[in-house]
């Protein structure tokens, strides 16, 4: 039985490792199980990232008046879940941002909804978001400008797999079809 | 001055040659990945006030010959390397498949900003040449 077990996870190995040299995302080597969090949901719920357990998440950061990175992103990411077809509804775009000053949830969700429907919002407390920041390695730096403000922040996103691990990093700049190759191949069994 | 006009053209032929390999020969590199390494014992170092860098600014890559940019965490504790966070014992493989800029924020950098520049593949007999130059000059 023991054996078994072994041979099991050996097997789902050499599948991962296969999968991921196939990625066109950045890899890690091995995967970590994804840190989790819990945030206030723009779709009015709680947002846990272990809720999507079975689907694979794409989780990026920004903040909805970001007029450079974030509109370029959503926009990609709203084509590649159009261009999944039928396999959309097994992907969940989770967008977390770095400004819960402006970003509570009844404006993630409109703006949100602008690119797809489907995609989910993030917002908690400055202490909340810094953590979830320093768990995931995500930079956001407040630039003041007058009256307002905006941030620098990193701009990649991160793709997890069904199993909840921390699988790849999509650069910024990648194309719908790049995003919609890599998660055909986190979809397969 | 008899003596040295052989010698110049002996010269000067040697470095008509080596150029015209070096733009002519096509390039092969055994390994396309450029790996970066955390040696064990940083997180020490910099709790002890070295400054240790592994990173540089910039880092340059060339589409076709050494495109793919590995990071390797080999200290006992998670570090912030490069766009992530790795774990101890973790490697990150990110592939280049576009020239170009890329700009990733990197906490290890004064500037917070670190840069990959993607270059196209030397495809001519000048990028070849330029790019075996600028190869030998890192190497020394």
């Amino acid at each position: 039985m023991k054996a078994l077990g072994l041979s099991l996870l050996f097997l789902a190995g050499a599948a991962s490792a296969s999968q991921d040299a196939a990625l066109k995302a950045g890899v890690f080597d091995p995967p970590r199980t994804a840190p989790d969090f819990s945030l206030r949901g723009s779709d009015g719920a709680e947002l846990r990232l272990s809720h999507y357990r079975g689907k694979v998440v794409i989780l990026a950061f920004g903040f909805t008046s970001c007029t450079e990175v974030c509109p370029t992103t959503l926009a990609t990411l709203a084509a590649a879940h159009e261009k999944l077809g039928a396999q959309r509804d097994r992907v969940q775009v989770v967008y977390v941002t770095v400004d819960p000053e402006r970003d509570d949830p009844a404006r993630m969700r409109k703006y949100l909804g602008g690119f797809d429907p489907t995609f989910v919002g993030g917002t908690g407390t400055d202490e909340q978001l810094a953590a979830v920041r320093r768990d995931f390695g995500i930079t956001a730096t407040r630039k003041t400008s007058g009256d307002s403000y905006s941030f620098s922040h990193s701009s990649y996103t991160y793709l997890i797999d069904r199993a909840g691990l921390l699988r790849a990093l999509m650069p910024y700049g990648q194309t719908p079809d790049d995003y919609v190759h890599d998660l055909r191949i986190l979809l397969e069994p | 001055m008899k003596l040295r006009t052989p010698a110049l053209i002996l010269v000067a032929s040697c470095a008509l040659g080596a150029a015209g390999w070096a733009g002519l020969t096509p390039i092969h590199a055994d390994s396309r990945e450029q790996l970066f390494e955390i040696p064990k014992g940083t997180w020490a170092r910099r709790m002890a006030g070295d400054p240790v860098e592994i990173l540089p600014k910039e880092i340059r890559l060339t589409l076709g010959v050494r495109d793919v940019l590995v990071l390797r965490n080999l200290d006992d504790v998670p570090q912030t390397f490069g766009p992530t966070v790795l774990m101890p014992g973790q490697s990150f493989r990110l592939p280049f498949a576009v020239a170009s800029d890329y700009q990733f924020a990197c906490t290890a950098h004064a500037s917070g900003q670190m840069t990959i520049l993607v270059e196209p593949f030397p495809a001519t007999p000048w990028a070849r040449l330029g790019w075996r130059v600028r190869e030998l000059l890192k190497a020394t």
